[in-house]
């Protein structure tokens, strides 16, 4: 029916979104304003535990230009915020408050807010707020015995919410008869996705509607409308939500925390427009900060370095409260730890621990990139066992191709998980003729006998992606030719116009020129699922492929309404449908002719039970310097599937961004607290984020061997894999450079660490 | 972060600067470039009440070559040494340390003399205040005052400046030619606050050091000129076995404190190699 047009999918075109944002006019959340407007501040709370008595507001409230100044009695009807997303039980009672009730539990746990006229007069008045707090000691470290949660309020709570069990395979069996058994102790750093613009918000209020308009939204609009119609026992439709552009998102952005319900909350209670900007500060306070897992790894392996059966252990350092993402970092920590290996009997418990610091969320790649650096770790640890290069060591373990589709027999964010394709020793083959191995290695060990400390280390690793259950499109096709896309996605600066675009012209044989792309607006769309979890370009992308699908169904049928002829002899190319008789007729006829005002519609829907799983490896070359500790990344290769590649340049930028992030957590970035749980992390002077400076050009070997066969457009998502195996190739090459095996046990490798190993 | 309240004044000279010191006493505080001062009032940790804006005087601006030294005036921006102000050694070695201040934007702001007045531990043009033994000319009620580098600072954040007076002028004696200079320090990334950093000046002469500066910053309150050591020094064959010795002679001169990017005792490791790295950088560039 239809002829091949120039396809646009799989080309590298450029980002339709840029010209906006490169010349100036994006629309950030702080550039929302309204006549009238005040402004938000959040009191936080400058101890780690405590009981909080009585608040005194009196000074504050005084100020002249102060509006109000609420505590948790005046929200009294604001519940806590829920869970997006989480099928594990017992983790309501720690949900967090919008404003703190009973107890502090975190250095920036809100404790009041205030609104003023000015937000230098609202910081003022937060200067004013007297909070009375009786001091306890703070539980710190998660591998202690879980701590009474509140003591008083909540008898006999622990701040352990849950432990999760996977497994499957008979690991104590195995055990018993084990030829050899290596055991690791790791864990990996607390630190967390810190996009450049903060959070913000403007809450506007319509009086004659009834109706809240929150502008700054990102990530998961439609989600977030729910909740905060929720919590303001509003019904749905009087909460809009609606996206500006967003300055990266990452996990930690667009969830719903307190702040969000707190703007929308006032400006219908004060019938003022209200606005929060979060401050950097703020921000490493209270945005989600992540990873900050302790492994304890047991493998049992025969004599040739297989993993029979892994038995894994691991804590979870959540912070002070469980807050939206509920159990989802330690859920797909377990559920992937075992990465592309066989594996035949694995059983993991992952303890959830609650401590005095700010809550934890996901991070791009959460529980995977901690994961990733446990496993690969593990594994550097019987290839020195077996004295394997790390190329044959895993090759030994991977799973292979003819046991693909791969059932782990285990769960992951409720979904079985199942890899749905892969061609893991394939890849593992081509990233060593790439780097072409045994060169690399002889260069490697020229320089290392003239005295240079170098090492080479790999990580390999197994994502995930396109989490479902569904997404939804609807596409509007005009008599001018232009066409609209109204989708409940999210663009968190990942270039989802151009790939949706790419996607819609390359189905229809058209042009990106006339595609735009509408999301994130509530108003426009009455379901979305948002940007989250590398779905959207396999869930929303196959949506948007099915609409235009059903767009020329739709029109091939008008088509032979007029032609009167069968439908099945007409023909399609580029915007025109004809018949070899001579009739002939364009899209932008069909849509004048028979389309109303919205022209020609069609929906996409799209449903998926189970995630598609990309994976790849990681490469890095390091040099240390003996001096002062520090590491040099001498070069940087990622391998990836990502089964089909929509746009190969976005996915390249989204592994070099990823990578870079990658470095900052294996190298450089670290939420420290004192012995007091004070934080001593909350300034960029103190997070260290990789600039220019740090990161070496990032070389990519991207690869469409594995389509996916659970959607139509072979996709996979190429969001995290580039951050995911970072720390665990960096950890690699910095071990092997220094030169003892089993040492590198940690991250991030700061150089007084890196100094510390190598002076042994 | 937006700060508390404040006032804010603008001299056009030195004298008017002064009357208004006095005028204000405790509460008005200078600022020159505010690259460490706006920050800390965004924290709202600094809540001055009267800021006394120096930036537009002109008689406390530039460097002028005075022969036998180098005068720069406070307000002088770290920029100004992207190049050599002076063909001399001096000027020379005044580019490579300016390179590691912090980032290019900060350094078309930041000022030499308020890098020097502000007494960051840390600071670059501090260690080089007190390694080539500068002078400082500071403006009080009582007129003009000249206070030597190893006097002027008195601790972290603390100078000999007092709180009616200003730092004018800082003058820089010249090396003389023949001498090289080198200047090593480390960062956990580039531009940020060093860990431990180093600069050195050597006269060689066949191969044996015949004279030598040699400062260290960052590994203690403030940066430190190390007399001891340039006199070891003197003498000594221009080898890196000696300048590894002088390190570890060094590191035992020390006392870092630590804090969340390094242990005291690991910037003491780190004051060895900083010092032998500027001390062969100087004999390459003397050679």
């Amino acid at each position: 029916m239809t002829e091949n047009a120039p396809n646009l999918i799989g080309q590298s075109v450029a980002r339709i979104e840029d010209p906006e944002l490169l010349t100036g006019k994006g629309t950030f959340a702080a550039d929302f304003n309204r006549a009238g407007q005040i402004h938000m501040r959040v009191l936080r709370s400058p101890v780690a535990f405590g009981r909080l008595g009585g608040i005194d507001t009196a000074e504050a409230r005084a100020l002249p230009g102060v509006i109000a100044v609420w505590t948790a009695e005046d929200i009294a009807d604001l519940p806590q915020i829920d869970f997006r997303m989480t099928k594990v039980q017992g983790l309501g009672p720690y949900r967090q408050w919008c404003l703190a009730r009973d107890y502090v539990r975190y250095v920036g746990d809100p404790i009041a807010v205030v609104f003023a006229e000015t937000a230098f007069l609202a910081e003022d008045a937060c200067d004013l707020i007297f909070p009375e707090i009786g001091e306890l000691d703070p539980q710190l470290d998660p591998l202690d015995d879980p701590s009474p949660y509140m003591p008083e309020t909540m008898p006999g709570v622990l701040s352990e919410p849950a432990v999760l069990r996977k497994g499957s395979g008979d690991v104590e069996a195995v055990f018993a008869h084990a030829a050899e058994v290596v055991e690791l102790e790791l864990s990996v750093g607390r630190h967390s996705g810190i996009p450049l613009e903060t959070r913000g918000a403007l809450g506007v209020y319509d009086r004659d509607s009834d109706t809240i308009t929150m502008y700054g939204a990102a990530k998961v609009p439609h989600y977030n409308r729910g909740a905060i119609a929720d919590m303001l026992r509003l019904p749905v439709e009087r909460v809009h939500l609606s996206e500006g552009h967003v300055g990266g998102g990452f996990g930690p952005r667009g969830e719903l925390y307190p702040e969000d319900v707190l703007v929308c909350y006032a400006c219908r209670r004060l019938g003022r427009p209200v606005k929060w900007i979060e401050d950097r500060r703020e921000h490493f306070l209270s945005t989600n900060h992540s990873r900050d897992q302790h492994y304890r790894l047991k493998a049992a392996i025969d004599e040739r370095g297989v993993i029979q059966a892994l038995d894994a252990e691991f804590f979870t350092d959540q912070g002070a409260y469980v807050r939206t993402h509920g159990a989802t970092v330690s859920d797909l920590a377990a559920a992937l730890l075992p990465g592309p290996y066989l594996i035949p009997a694995y059983r993991v418990a992952g303890h959830i621990r609650l401590t005095n610091k700010t809550p934890c969320g996901t991070y791009r790649a959460p529980g995977r990139y901690e994961s990733s650096f446990a496993r690969e770790r593990l594994i550097d640890a019987i290839a020195a066992r077996k004295g394997l290069d790390p190329f044959e060591i895993r090759a030994r373990n991977l799973i292979p191709e003819d046991r693909i589709p791969f059932d782990r027999g285990i769960d992951a964010l409720g979904t079985h998980v199942v890899y749905d394709s892969g061609k893991y020793h394939d890849l593992l083959a081509r990233l060593r003729a790439a780097l072409d191995w045994d060169a690399l290695s002889a260069r490697v060990a020229a320089r290392r006998a003239e005295g240079e400390r170098i090492g080479l280390g790999i990580g390999y690793f197994v994502e995930k992606s396109g989490l479902g259950p569904d997404d939804k499109v609807r596409l509007h096709f005009y008599p001018d030719g232009l066409i609209c896309i109204v989708t409940g996605v999210a663009n968190i600066g990942q270039g989802v116009e151009t790939a949706m675009a790419q996607i819609c012209g390359g189905t229809l044989g058209l042009p990106m020129a006339g595609i735009s792309i509408l999301h994130g607006q509530t108003r426009l769309i009455d379901e979305g699922r948002g940007a989250f979890a590398t779905r959207v370009t396999v869930m929303t992308g196959s949506a948007v492929k099915l609409a235009s699908e059903a767009l020329l169904d739709q029109a091939l049928d008008l088509a032979a309404g007029r032609f009167g002829l069968p439908r099945e002899e007409l023909r399609y190319r580029a915007g025109r449908i004809w018949h070899e008789g001579g009739a002939s007729v364009t899209l932008c006829e069909l849509a004048a002719e028979y389309g109303g005002e919205d022209g020609l519609v069609a929906e996409g829907i799209f449903r998926s039970d189970h995630m598609t799983y990309p994976y790849g490896i990681h490469f890095a070359q390091v040099k240390l310097d003996p001096g002062t500790g520090g590491v040099q990344i001498e070069r940087y290769m990622v391998a990836f599937d990502v089964g089909r590649a929509i746009n190969p340049m976005l996915v390249e930028g989204q592994i070099t961004g990823a990578v870079a992030q990658g470095i900052g957590g294996a190298l450089y970035e670290e939420f420290v607290y004192d012995a007091a749980g004070q934080p001593l992390v909350t300034s960029f002077a103190d997070y260290l984020m990789p600039t220019a400076m740090e990161i070496p050009p990032i070389e990519t070997l991207i690869r469409e061997d594995a389509p996916s066969p659970l959607n139509p457009l072979g996709v996979k998502g190429a969001g995290e894999g580039g951050i995911t195996a970072a720390g665990a190739a960096i950890a690699s090459a910095v071990e092997d450079a220094i030169g003892r095996p089993g040492v590198v046990d940690r991250l991030p490798l700061t150089p007084e660490r890196v100094a510390g190993w190598l002076r042994g | 972060m937006k700060p508390a309240s404040f006032s804010y004044h603008k001299p056009g000279s030195v004298s008017a600067a002064l009357a208004l010191l006095a005028q204000f006493g405790e509460e008005g505080k200078i600022i020159a470039g505010g690259q460490s001062l706006v920050p800390s009032m965004n924290f709202r940790l600094a809540r001055p009440e009267t800021l006394i804006d120096i930036n537009h005087i002109a008689e406390i601006q530039g460097v002028s070559d005075q022969g036998d030294h180098l005068e720069i005036g406070a307000v002088t921006r770290h920029a100004t040494f992207h190049h050599p102000v002076s063909p001399c050694p001096l000027g020379r070695m005044l580019t490579k340390v300016v390179a590691n201040i912090a980032h290019y934007p900060i350094r078309q702001r930041g000022t030499f003399g308020g890098s020097l007045s502000h007494a960051d531990p840390a600071s670059e043009w501090c260690l080089v205040a007190v390694t080539m033994g500068a002078e400082m000319e500071i403006h009080g009620p009582a007129g003009a005052r000249r206070v030597p580098a190893a006097q002027f600072f008195r601790g972290t954040f603390t100078t000999a400046v007092g709180r009616d007076e200003l730092l004018a002028r800082i003058r820089l004696p010249k090396l003389p030619e023949g001498w090289g200079t080198g200047f090593y320090e480390f960062s956990r990334r580039k531009g940020d606050f060093a860990l431990a950093m180093a600069l050195a000046a050597l006269k060689v002469e066949g191969g044996t050091i015949r004279a030598a500066r040699l400062g260290l910053g960052a590994v203690g309150a403030h940066p430190q000129r190390l007399e001891a050591l340039e006199a070891e020094l003197t003498g000594q064959p221009a080898t890196p076995q000696t300048f590894a010795a002088i390190g570890a002679r060094a590191q035992t001169m020390v006392t870092p404190s630590g804090d969340i990017h390094g242990s005291a005792e690991y910037r003491r490791e780190l004051a060895a190699t900083v010092i032998a790295r500027a001390l062969t950088r100087a004999a390459e560039d003397a050679a």
